[in-house]
């Protein structure tokens, strides 16, 4: 197979696109096609501060990458979880995001969690009801507020995240699976900053297969963690890519389709009522003041109060 | 020789002169998942395996993160 664009030999054949690359013409394309998924989409302009939030993984460290060879004015969050699972995944994952920013001379910001919140995420779940069993319910809504947070905070335009296509569709076939309309209508590349406290949110990576955000992590030589955060195994969503990978590989360009017929449905309408309604019954919180859809606290204060009061508490 | 594919901590024994995507579809492996490495360069799946070697197979599926819906 050779590459389309100068006819040497292809690493990546992109069957949902009918485009074989090599890794020269592949390590420019990601960057172009970033950009204008950025323009499409109208992520941010050249003079925005962009936050991205990063893992140590593949998906979010390329974006970092990508992002910074586009030129944009781009610094890193790394959230520290305190997941250890016998392999010190969270000192590992940080150490790769420290090595990255580093070799690059870029600003990488870090929020310990147990240090701001009294307990690591392994700890806290085992204290609530909430994450009692799995932690990734507590670990999920304790990123999303800090990320939130830390974007406000320290001035950002916008946070980005490294979902890619896999992830959005992931997500996407579980909430149809389930018609889970509230979560659909807030679905998407785009996530508008709100007056009641939400930062923008984008995800430009979301029009590329996991398969080339890992491929082009390998050809730029990005040392991202490649095992899989401990508390991952059985979970529901790598269920769902199993299943999509399945129909992908019978018929290229099923979970593109899948994911841009939803964008183009919620486009013209399909899931406006839903959108509408999730606003209306927004109320900022008692204690942080972000949003959350009861008035009082919200669940990221009431379920850390609850950690804190357990901790203390004789045993 | 038979060719050895090495997925984490799993090795196959699969025969030479069939393309990866090929050897792949017969171990029940997507080829979707995993991204071919012939000595430390990533290679398509069209590549037809060489008696004897190693292909190193990088796992690409990640996640499980804030596993809910969103």
């Amino acid at each position: 197979m050779k590459c389309r664009k100068c006819g040497e030999r292809a690493v990546l054949n992109m069957r949902q696109h009918k485009l074989a690359l090599c890794a020269d013409h592949f390590a420019t394309w990601v960057p172009e096609q970033t950009q204008r998924f950025i323009e499409k989409y109208k992520m941010f302009g050249p003079d925005d501060r962009i936050l991205v939030a990063v893992s140590g993984g593949k998906d979010s460290l390329a974006l970092w990458d990508v992002l910074v060879r586009l030129g944009y004015h781009a610094d890193g969050l790394y959230l520290g979880l305190g997941i250890d699972g016998g392999t010190g995944y969270s000192a590992e994952s940080f150490q790769r995001c420290q090595a990255f920013a580093e070799s690059r001379s870029l600003v990488l910001h870090h929020v310990d969690v147990a240090e701001t919140e009294g307990a690591s995420i392994p700890v806290a779940s085992s204290l609530t009801h909430r994450g009692r069993g799995k932690p990734c319910s507590v670990c999920g809504m304790t990123k999303r507020h800090i990320m939130n947070q830390k974007t406000r905070e320290l001035g950002y335009d916008v946070l980005a995240t490294g979902h890619n296509l896999d992830d959005e569709v992931a997500v996407l076939f579980g909430n149809t699976l389930t018609w889970s309309v509230g979560y659909l209508a807030r679905q998407g590349p785009v996530l508008e900053a709100s007056t009641l406290g939400l930062a923008r949110k984008v995800k430009p990576f979301f029009r590329f297969y996991e398969r080339e955000t890992a491929a082009y992590a390998l050809i730029r030589g990005i040392d991202y963690i490649y095992d899989e955060c401990p508390h991952s195994v059985g979970a529901t969503s790598l269920a769902y890519k199993d299943v999509l990978n399945r129909m992908e590989s019978e018929r290229p360009g099923a979970k593109l389709s899948f994911y841009l017929s939803f964008l183009q449905a919620k486009e013209g309408g399909l899931f406006r009522q839903e959108s509408e309604a999730v606003v209306e019954l927004l109320h900022a919180c008692t204690s942080c003041g972000q949003p959350t859809t009861a008035p009082g606290l919200c669940a990221y204060c009431r379920t850390w109060e609850q950690v804190r009061a357990r901790s203390a508490a004789p045993a | 020789m038979p060719v050895e594919l090495v997925l984490r901590d799993r090795k196959f024994q699969v025969s030479a002169g069939q393309t990866i995507r090929q050897a792949l579809e017969n171990l029940d492996i997507i080829p979707e998942t995993v991204l071919p490495v012939r000595k430390g360069k990533l290679v398509a799946e069209d590549e037809i395996l060489k008696e004897g070697e190693s292909i190193r197979l990088v796992a690409v599926i990640s996640g499980g993160c804030g596993d809910r819906p969103r």
